[in-house]
């Protein structure tokens, strides 16, 4: 009954431009001109075997899961759980009761915050994050801290944007009841060594949270080879639904935790004396999900698998080089960001041109990157910017697509020239 | 409406070349402009005297439509009536969220009618807008404004994902 997991393709057999004709979005015209999506950090596009999937799913397996005895339901329920599993060897989880399915990685953060924060964090304790996080790494911890009379303890980065190891190792003490980083940074793109980091900490018993929304799109990643604690990531940065995500955790944790919402599907039996809860995953999944988008997740993740993560690390690493090589050679253009390992993202500043122009005059151009802070301020304050522009690549981005970016930032320096 | 109608040579030249950069050297009001989500901050200074903008003066650090708003707004109050100013505003904010037509007769805009086209794109209207914002809280001497303040009536949802 289950599709075995699809065998990904070999490096040769890799062709972009069989690939595009997957993504029907990718033939938009914008501005009279072809589409350059290089937003992919912010959210993916969708192939069609992803959007065949809701489509069947909807129009002929949904009900709500977990509940009813009837055909539906059970289809339903069989085909959410076989997405559960899809995700637990993706990303080589021991078991599939440690992949909970959570609204996206925000929320995925916040239940561990919450949940774990209950039972573990006291008035004193310390909680380490880096400077490069996103304020969904940071802004759950905050208000966990001033909750319970906690402090968070900052790691730094050097110029090029990599995090000051020697300062990690000097913050880790038995006061840290938690370390929190990014995998890949979505403002500067450096890949960070979490493994390392990981090892380090538990040294001292403390158990780390990896946000891995820019790494699980990008590079492998084997849960148990990190040995990580939690790992969060969402399903709309790997070519996924919106509104679906992932918090994988150590059932030696999760069973630990108390419930993050209370409701359906969470418990095992309700009086209104007591009440007693269910079971992990299902402790932490209260309420009828988005189902259509888990079985979406399920089937983005045999499209990833099938294409080979090693394929994709290895085209957006040549498109990578071949956009900073150009960047670099630019006269009044800068990189943010140019850590000796990184992923799939260009952030630059062009020289008396605020990012925001940037960003409207590529539009003209079809060009699609952001603009802003990338919910990084502290990123933007540790290098003195405002805000910069970000160029992000996908497996389905081309070399001509860069050629398209860079012809795009000249005319903008020619525009303001 | 094609964009490229935004960056017109009036706007590039105000950016490169801002009249009224920046404060009034004995100004009696003042205000802080801030728009959190691109960073754009501009103060805008002026002297008000018998009600009447007597001098106004801005400096910040923005995008190039904030900056060349900002310094198009100088101008067109500069010496007018604070009521003038106040009228100016509204239009402005108006023309800015696509409420006023600017080919329907009875507005004062002039050649602020550049700024028309932001209209089509929600998330530059904040830009446009923000030192009109500021000269207004100037004016009402609340010292600071904010394009996220409650109640903007330039406030358009904008995209902050990573």
């Amino acid at each position: 009954m289950n599709a075995p997991t699809p065998l990904a393709m070999s490096r040769a057999a890799f062709d972009v431009d069989t690939l595009r004709r997957d993504f029907p979005i990718l033939r938009t015209q914008v501005h009279g001109k072809p589409l350059v999506f290089l937003d992919n950090a912010a959210s993916s596009q969708m192939p069609l075997p992803v959007i065949d999937r809701l489509v069947r799913y909807q129009t002929t397996e949904h009900a709500n899961i977990h509940r009813g005895v009837h055909y539906l339901s059970e289809t339903a329920t069989r085909e959410y759980e076989e997405a559960r599993r899809k995700i637990q060897r993706f990303i080589n989880a021991p078991e599939e009761r440690e992949v909970i399915f959570t609204s996206g990685t925000t929320e995925s953060i916040n239940l561990v915050a919450h949940s774990y924060g209950k039972a573990f964090i006291r008035a004193g304790d310390e909680i380490v994050l880096t400077t490069l996080e996103h304020h969904s790494n940071i802004v759950p911890w905050q208000m966990l801290a001033e909750e319970k009379g906690a402090k968070i303890k900052v790691v730094p980065v050097n110029d090029r944007g990599e995090l000051i190891l020697e300062e990690y190792e000097k913050l880790l003490s038995p006061r840290v009841k938690m370390v929190g980083v990014m995998q890949v940074s979505n403002a500067l793109g450096t890949i960070n060594p979490v493994k390392h980091m990981i090892a380090l900490a538990h040294r001292h018993g403390i158990p780390v949270l990896v946000d891995g929304a820019q790494a699980v799109p990008h590079l492998p990643v084997d849960v148990q080879d990190l040995d990580c604690d939690f790992y969060a990531f969402s399903g709309h940065k790997l070519c996924g639904p919106t509104g679906i995500g992932i918090l994988y955790g150590k059932a030696s944790w999760l069973e630990k935790m108390p419930p993050f919402k209370g409701g359906g599907d969470m418990i095992r039996t309700v009086t209104f004396e007591k009440t007693t809860y269910a079971e992990i995953p299902n402790k932490f999944e209260a309420g009828t999900p988005p189902i259509a988008a888990g079985i979406g997740l399920g089937a983005a993740v045999d499209y990833i698998t099938g294409v080979g993560i090693a394929n994709i690390e290895a085209h957006e690493l040549d498109l990578l080089n071949y956009a900073q090589d150009q960047l670099n050679a630019m006269p009044g253009v800068r990189l943010i960001g140019t850590a000796e390992k990184k992923a799939a993202v260009a952030s630059f500043w062009v020289e008396g041109v605020h990012p925001h122009d940037v960003g409207t005059l590529l539009n003209e151009e079809g060009v699609a990157v952001r603009t802003g802070h990338h919910c990084a301020q502290p990123v933007m304050e540790r290098f003195k910017v405002p805000a910069t522009s970000r160029a992000s690549f996908a497996f389905y981005n081309t070399f001509a697509e860069v050629d398209v970016l860079i012809a795009g930032i000249r005319k903008v320096q020619k525009v303001f020239g | 409406m094609s964009t490229s109608s935004l960056y017109q040579e009036v706007i590039l030249d105000h950016n490169k070349k801002p009249r009224n950069w920046g404060q009034v050297a004995d100004a009696n009001r003042r205000a802080d402009g801030h728009n959190p989500l691109c960073g754009d901050r501009i103060q805008v200074s002026l002297k008000v005297a018998d009600d009447k903008i007597a001098a106004i003066a801005f400096e910040g650090e923005s995008c190039a439509i904030c900056k060349a708003s900002a310094s198009m707004m100088t101008a067109a109050v500069k010496g007018k009536p604070v009521a003038d100013a106040e009228q100016l505003v509204n239009e402005f904010r108006d023309m800015a969220t696509g409420k006023l037509d600017t080919a329907a007769p009875g507005h004062h805009l002039g050649r602020l009618t550049v700024f028309a086209g932001v209209r089509a794109l929600p998330t530059r209207v904040k830009c446009a807008v923000l030192p009109w914002h500021t000269l207004h809280a100037a004016v009402n001497q609340r010292g600071a404004a904010s394009t996220e303040a409650e109640g903007d009536p330039a406030h358009a949802p904008m995209g902050n994902a990573s």
